[in-house]
């Protein structure tokens, strides 16, 4: 059981890592036709997440390998029952992936503006994309007595889950522009600032929205109860709120600290409110995916915990190294060329 | 179409396509991995300027390798749900020691190398792309640990109705995955290699390019030096892997061979014409006791005929067709031999002018070597061609079915939707990559005097993100 609980908390340690880092390139991505009124302009908002958003991407992949280990259940009725949303999500990384590396290679006016929008579709689709997975997580879905999803394709996109989908792309938009007035300088920060007061109304409101009716949709929300789990998505909701102080007193740091706990507590809360389920069935509750039922045997946790354990604390710390290397706000000079 | 049929394509489609940048990033990164150290070491611009030249098209190829490799983490839940519930117990392990050991690895260190050109000391910069390399293998390495794994399943048990692992060190001892790996990476730097001899060919070619002659002479050197090499090792590599499939898969190369019959000593079929239906040749061209001699080191010895292990599969497994599809595991294995010994020539014979300084008085060959850059891509396809069909009818041999793997909630036509996608996009990005790698190849190559010059002008985003 322990082995269970430690590979279900580094998963979502690993989700909350690929929201939080992945979450502010998908902003820049989804900004930068509209931040950026030039192509210098749109070269620098690309550089700010240059060296990274690949490794940030890379935490995905992570969980993904991680779920096939830990949980081949969860793994395999997930991402077959959520077909046609992986499909989409996966169709939006690929042609993101190649716009921003592809955006530089040639110089093109044309060219450079078709990579742009392709950038924006390709950043903009997936924010929405995990927010039907995570709400309908939440919500459950119809899985039977053999762990298959019986439901169609299209009732995943249902309004609260669309809701919730729409919450997550502002709020990785909000991500982004946090993180661009702290990684630019002059003009572009101050229209990113400016981009995160424009955001940050909508999504509060949306996340308003989803949260009530999930409210009175789910008996989920009702696993918090009265003990001090519920301070998590308290203390979420907070530093969402307290966003606008920090942009209006134009301190780039600390809101950008504050969008990132709002991203972490609110994996953070998804993963609390389903734990001990990983998929919760809307048929039967007897037919939940749970951390014991969608388990690997004890040995492969074993092997796997003594791999994470040794390599974990390498990937964090050549990680950091990489964003401590390029800690500079970017600006025209300091581009960097290939 | 069924939707078993149709998940098959689409992996076998991606699949494909997604290691067609595979093995040249795995050779560029070693090919640049020279490159730098030679800088770094000599202090001579010329290499400087090189490693850019090749490290921009390493990208683009990267890149590529990179999306379409997304795809592949997750089409083992999506397409083959009950495939990864099955034996995911002991195929997930490598495939997230993978990400969390390699690709981890790979992109932080291909961002500090490609944006620290400028802000890091020479050596740690040399640090970064030794590192993608070693990461590009490790991933290699633990993907074909999981390949192994299904071609030679070990160090599992069937137990609460699945395939559980008892033993990790097997996996990554199993025999196969040691005679698979070496051939891979030598499959990898051959393909690296011929790229970068057959666009110097090009460049050394053209009028144009007189100034550039030592820069593309250089390049040649080192590109035809590690294509001889390469293409010695994975024909040797190859040759073991064979001889060890003989005896450990055996039902997979008496397909390769065409071979009907048990037979002691087995000839060598070089082409044959077939009816694959009664098992009988039509028409063949052998060489007497060949295969024994290839399988064996030794003219007598007996190879399994696909008749004989038909009937003893049936008698182990029970009813059912057990027999690979012989014409594609035939044709791809004579296709990627062909190949094999074509890149051995051809870079012995490029390498030979090159050091007598005669190499740009023959521009026949020249151009034969440009069009040689194709040669390992097909090899690379027909191999892996040859070992996954070769494996059929079987996922993971003698344990799980490749029908019994499938998704059985993923419709006909949701799968129809996700391969027709998945081609329009696919064959877009092959266009937009051809266009560029070709465009790339035609560049001037990069100075230091060049760079100043622009980075003093207005257009100094010219090449940045």
């Amino acid at each position: 059981m322990s082995l269970q609980i430690t590979w279900f908390v580094l998963i979502m340690v690993l989700f909350a890592g690929f929201f939080l880092l992945e979450g502010f390139d998908f902003g820049v991505g989804m900004l930068l036709p509209f931040l950026g009124r030039n192509n210098v302009e749109r070269s620098t908002i690309l550089s700010s997440v240059g060296p990274f958003w690949d490794a940030n991407e890379v935490w995905l992949i992570t969980a993904g390998g991680a779920m096939l280990a830990a949980f081949p259940n969860w793994y395999a009725t997930l991402f077959s029952g959520f077909y046609l949303v992986f499909i989409l999500l996966l169709l939006s990384l690929i042609v993101r992936g190649a716009a921003f590396e592809f955006r530089g290679k040639h110089n093109s006016p044309r060219w450079r503006r078709t990579w742009d929008w392709l950038a924006f579709v390709g950043s903009t689709l997936p924010g929405f994309l995990w927010g039907i997975v995570v709400a309908n997580m939440l919500l459950g879905v119809p899985i039977d007595a053999h762990m298959h999803y019986v439901g169609t394709p299209w009732q995943l996109f249902n309004p609260k889950a669309i809701i919730a989908g729409l919450a997550f792309t502002l709020m990785f938009a909000l991500h982004g522009a946090v993180f661009l007035s702290l990684k630019t300088e002059h003009k572009l920060m101050e229209r990113s600032f400016k981009a995160a007061l424009l955001l940050w109304l909508p999504t509060v409101i949306l996340a308003a929205i989803f949260i009530g009716g999930l409210y009175m949709a789910s008996p989920i929300v009702h696993n918090f109860g009265s003990d001090l789990r519920v301070l998590t998505p308290i203390v979420g909701g907070l530093a969402l709120l307290l966003i606008p102080v920090m942009v209006l007193l134009r301190r780039s740091g600390m809101a950008f600290i504050l969008t990132s706990v709002t991203v972490l507590l609110t994996t953070l809360t998804v993963a609390m409110a389903i734990f001990p389920n990983v998929l919760i069935s809307s048929l039967n509750p007897a037919w939940n995916l749970n951390i014991i039922n969608a388990s690997s045997s004890p040995y492969t946790l074993t092997v796997m915990s003594w791999i994470a354990l040794t390599c974990v604390p390498f990937v964090l710390a050549y990680q950091a190294w990489n964003y401590w290397v390029f800690r500079k706000r970017v600006s025209v000079h300091t581009l960097s060329h290939h | 179409m069924d939707a078993l049929l149709l998940a098959r394509l689409q992996f076998a489609s991606t699949i494909i396509y997604h290691f067609l940048f595979v093995p040249l990033t795995l050779g560029l990164s070693i090919l640049l991995v020279i490159m730098e150290t030679l800088y770094v070491h000599t202090g001579k611009e010329v290499y400087r300027n090189m490693t850019k030249f090749w490290g921009k098209m390493f990208l683009i190829n990267f890149a590529m390798g990179v999306v379409t490799g997304l795809v592949q983490e997750f089409q083992f839940g999506m397409n083959w749900s009950e495939y990864s519930r099955f034996v995911g117990d002991v195929f997930g392990a490598p495939l997230a020691v993978e990400a969390l050991l390699a690709f981890f690895m790979e992109s932080t260190f291909l961002g500090i190398w490609v944006f620290g050109w400028d802000r890091l000391p020479k050596k740690i910069h040399l640090a970064a792309i030794y590192l993608v390399a070693l990461a590009s293998h490790l991933s290699a390495f633990w993907i074909l640990s999981a390949n192994a794994f299904m071609q030679q399943p070990t160090g599992f048990v069937i137990r609460n109705g699945r395939a559980e692992m008892t033993n990790f060190f097997a996996l990554i001892t199993n025999g196969r995955l040691w005679v698979q790996f070496p051939h891979v990476v030598a499959g990898g730097l051959v393909t690296g290699a011929f790229f970068v001899a057959g666009i110097s060919a090009y460049r050394l070619l053209k009028k144009r390019d007189e100034h550039n002659t030592e820069f593309f002479t250089r390049s040649a050197r080192i590109g035809l030096t590690m294509a001889l090499i390469g293409g010695i090792a994975v024909s040797l590599f190859g040759h073991i892997q064979g001889q060890y499939s003989t005896v450990h898969s055996p039902m997979k190369m008496a397909a390769a061979e065409a071979l009907w019959n048990t037979e002691d000593p087995a000839p060598l079929s070089l082409f044959k014409v077939a009816n694959t239906q009664e098992h009988k040749d039509l028409f063949s061209i052998d060489i007497p006791a060949g295969l024994s001699f290839m399988s064996y080191n030794s003219f007598d010895g007996k190879v399994q005929g696909l008749n004989q292990l038909q009937a003893e599969y049936v008698k182990q497994y029970g009813p059912g067709n057990y027999i690979p599809p012989v014409f594609i595991t035939y044709w791809s294995f004579r296709v990627m031999v062909g190949a094999g010994m074509a890149m051995v020539a051809i870079a012995g014979l490029g390498l030979f002018l090159l050091n007598k300084r005669r190499f740009t008085q023959y521009p026949k060959l020249m151009m034969l070597m440009v069009a040689s850059i194709a040669i390992p891509f097909v090899a690379n396809t027909m191999g892996w061609i040859l070992t996954e069909m070769g494996r059929q009818p079987w996922l993971v041999f003698g344990v799980l079915k490749t029908d019994a793997g499938v998704s059985p909630n993923v419709s006909a036509g949701m799968i129809l939707f996700s391969l027709s996608a998945f081609i329009a996009v696919y064959a877009a990005l092959a266009v937009v990559d051809g266009w560029l790698l070709v465009r790339t190849a035609k560049q001037d190559v990069p100075t230091l005097e060049a760079e100043k010059a622009a980075s003093e002008e207005e257009n100094v985003l010219q090449g940045a993100y």
